[in-house]
């Protein structure tokens, strides 16, 4: 089947709208992405048809709510081949899914001796919550560093492993693009006796995301990047894991039973969702992934490979030396993220002026500072693409640089 | 939308391409503090020489935009020389113009802001204010910082 890439742009009311009598040129889907009318309409008609509570009352709107919010976790299972929708725990977002992860799965296993394996292209997300469970129990953190093309140097992995109880990485780097090699990562985490926790925020909007071929223990992963709302996100884990670990946050919805002296936790998914969750949103992001799976993943990632292409070698027929990309050239490991530095403007700069002409990229730290450090950099300009971008985009972007040097004097 | 000419002023990318007053001093006698503006991960130190409560000499190290470099330089050139009480005269009626509340109270001394003037084209670029006022933020904390002693 060829997809017709206009009609899915069309999809996005958002690139339509103008500002100052021009088109919006979104280059920042690593950050968040935009949303179809697919699924805005499903949160509308949820909101004016058959928002009620869920699991609570015995009237059929909260039935028909329930239901609806069931089956959008079902939806979320199979978008990523999880084997069970029970196995899908509702978080806020990717950052939630790896706190609970690193608090109640890290938080009983974890102590003086222990080792967890993290990676330099990690987001705050993923090194943060480690960080602040080590300070607590006392276990050693350790980094596999990168190439000088922005993979990961697996040179030292075995040592790296030897004894660690966890390997916590990204699936797709935010700000290098760098895809790592996640099958073989899990199964350098599992020959070690180590359970694989992977950072799937970047990946999963992009690419085929299956949990089973890449046989890991946990995944987590955000409504908001994949063309949902945002305020919600997954963790996929492993139920022999998500039932023998303690919950996480404590209140109504994850219990069975509360006494005076005590309380019994209800069954995952529900141990591990307390409280009211963002019923809308798990509307949304339940559409999200459909309209996603209409499209097909496999030629969402073709079209981001031919586009990434498209762009490395406009900016740099255009440009030449006063371009860098940084990360992997080879786009078959590599995602539709790239960090640009251009002729020793300051990516803030550069940010100011292509937001001139509505090119709308990222300039900062992109919550990686480590990384940062790594590659010698307080910050980057990052241009991201998602299925809604073309050729137009692009040319855009190369256009928009070229007042960067008017201003700057080159 | 306002033209980039109201932001990147000739002055600006002036103080920006040749940054004054560049280094560091030695800690103690002098003090110094670290700025970060966490949205875009610049960093900036200032240090200060304060001899009876006159800032007799100012330095600036780090990186940023041009805007967060050129105000770092502006501030160094204005503020050497001047007393204490002056320079924190100025940190307000800089912040003021900058359009950030700084109180009801006017600035106990008036100090001309002379070339800072130029960075008043940022105010229409609110995303950027933090870019401007990241050195003289620092500025405060540099001057609120203990005294170093040399024991
Ligand atoms: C690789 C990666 N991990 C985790 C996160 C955190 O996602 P969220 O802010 O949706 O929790 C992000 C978001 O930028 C990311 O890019």
């Amino acid at each position: 089947m060829t997809i017709d890439w206009d009609t899915v742009r069309a999809d996005f009311p958002i690139l339509r709208r103008e500002i100052d009598g021009a088109p919006i040129v979104y280059l920042d889907s690593g950050n968040t992405s935009q949303k179809p009318r697919q699924v805005i309409e499903a949160m509308d008609d949820f909101l004016r048809t058959s928002y009620a509570p869920i699991n609570r009352s015995a009237y059929r709107l909260a039935g028909e709510a329930t239901d609806r919010f069931e089956s959008a976790r079902a939806s979320v299972a199979r978008f990523v081949n999880a084997p069970s929708a029970d196995e899908i725990v509702f978080t806020k977002n990717a950052t939630e899914a790896l706190n609970l992860v690193a608090a109640s799965w890290g938080g009983a296993n974890l102590g003086p001796g222990d080792a967890v394996v993290l990676t330099h292209l990690e987001h705050h997300a993923n090194i943060v919550p480690w960080q602040m469970l080590a300070a607590k129990q006392g276990f050693e953190l350790r980094w596999v560093p990168l190439t000088t093309d922005g993979q990961l140097d697996l040179t030292d992995l075995d040592r790296l492993l030897t004894g660690a109880k966890a390997f916590a990485f990204t699936a797709m780097s935010n700000v290098l693009g760098t895809i790592p090699p996640v099958t073989h990562l899990v199964s350098a985490a599992h020959d070690a006796g180590a359970v694989a926790i992977v950072d799937a925020c970047q990946f999963t909007p992009h690419n085929v995301t299956d949990v089973q071929a890449w046989d890991a223990d946990f995944v987590a992963f955000s409504s908001h990047k994949m063309c949902g709302p945002s305020g919600v996100g997954a963790l996929w884990g492993r139920m022999e894991l998500l039932d023998a670990m303690p919950p996480y946050i404590g209140g109504g919805n994850m219990i069975a039973d509360v006494r005076l002296d005590g309380f019994t936790t209800a069954p995952v998914p529900a141990k591990f969702e307390a409280g009211t969750p963002p019923i809308v949103e798990v509307i949304g992001f339940g559409a999200a992934v459909e309209y996603l799976e209409s499209i097909g993943m496999a030629a969402v990632r073709q079209h981001e490979i031919e586009l990434t292409r498209y762009a490395i070698d406009t900016l740099g027929e255009r440009y030449g030396d006063d371009i860098t990309i940084q990360g992997p050239d080879n786009v078959e490991v590599r995602g539709g993220v790239l960090s640009f530095k251009f002729r020793d403007i300051h990516p803030h700069d550069i940010s100011q002026v292509l937001d001139q002409h509505n090119v709308c990229v990222r300039a900062g730290h992109h919550c990686a500072k480590p990384l940062m450090r790594v590659l010698g950099v307080n910050a980057t300009a990052r241009a991201s693409l998602y299925l809604y971008n073309d050729r137009s985009d692009i040319d855009a972007l190369a256009d928009a640089l070229d007042g960067a040097s008017d201003i700057f004097g080159f | 939308m306002p033209g980039l000419e109201d932001l990147y002023r000739e002055i600006i990318l002036d103080h920006y391409r040749s940054p004054r007053n560049r280094g560091e001093l030695p800690v103690p006698p002098a003090r110094h503090a670290e700025g970060h503006n966490p949205l875009c991960g610049d960093e900036i130190t200032i240090y200060l020489s304060v001899d009876d409560d006159v800032v007799s000499d100012v330095k600036v190290a780090g990186q940023g935009c041009s805007i967060s470099q050129s105000s770092a330089s502006m501030m160094s050139a204005a503020v050497k020389g001047k007393t204490v009480p002056e320079v924190r005269s100025l940190v307000k009626k800089f912040k003021g113009m900058m359009s950030i509340d700084t109180g009801d109270d006017p600035p106990s001394i008036d100090v001309p802001l002379g070339d800072l003037e130029a960075l008043q084209g940022v105010v229409k670029f609110p995303v950027r204010i933090k870019c401007a006022t990241l050195a003289w933020n620092t500025l405060l904390e540099a001057l609120d910082a203990p005294i170093p002693s040399d024991t």
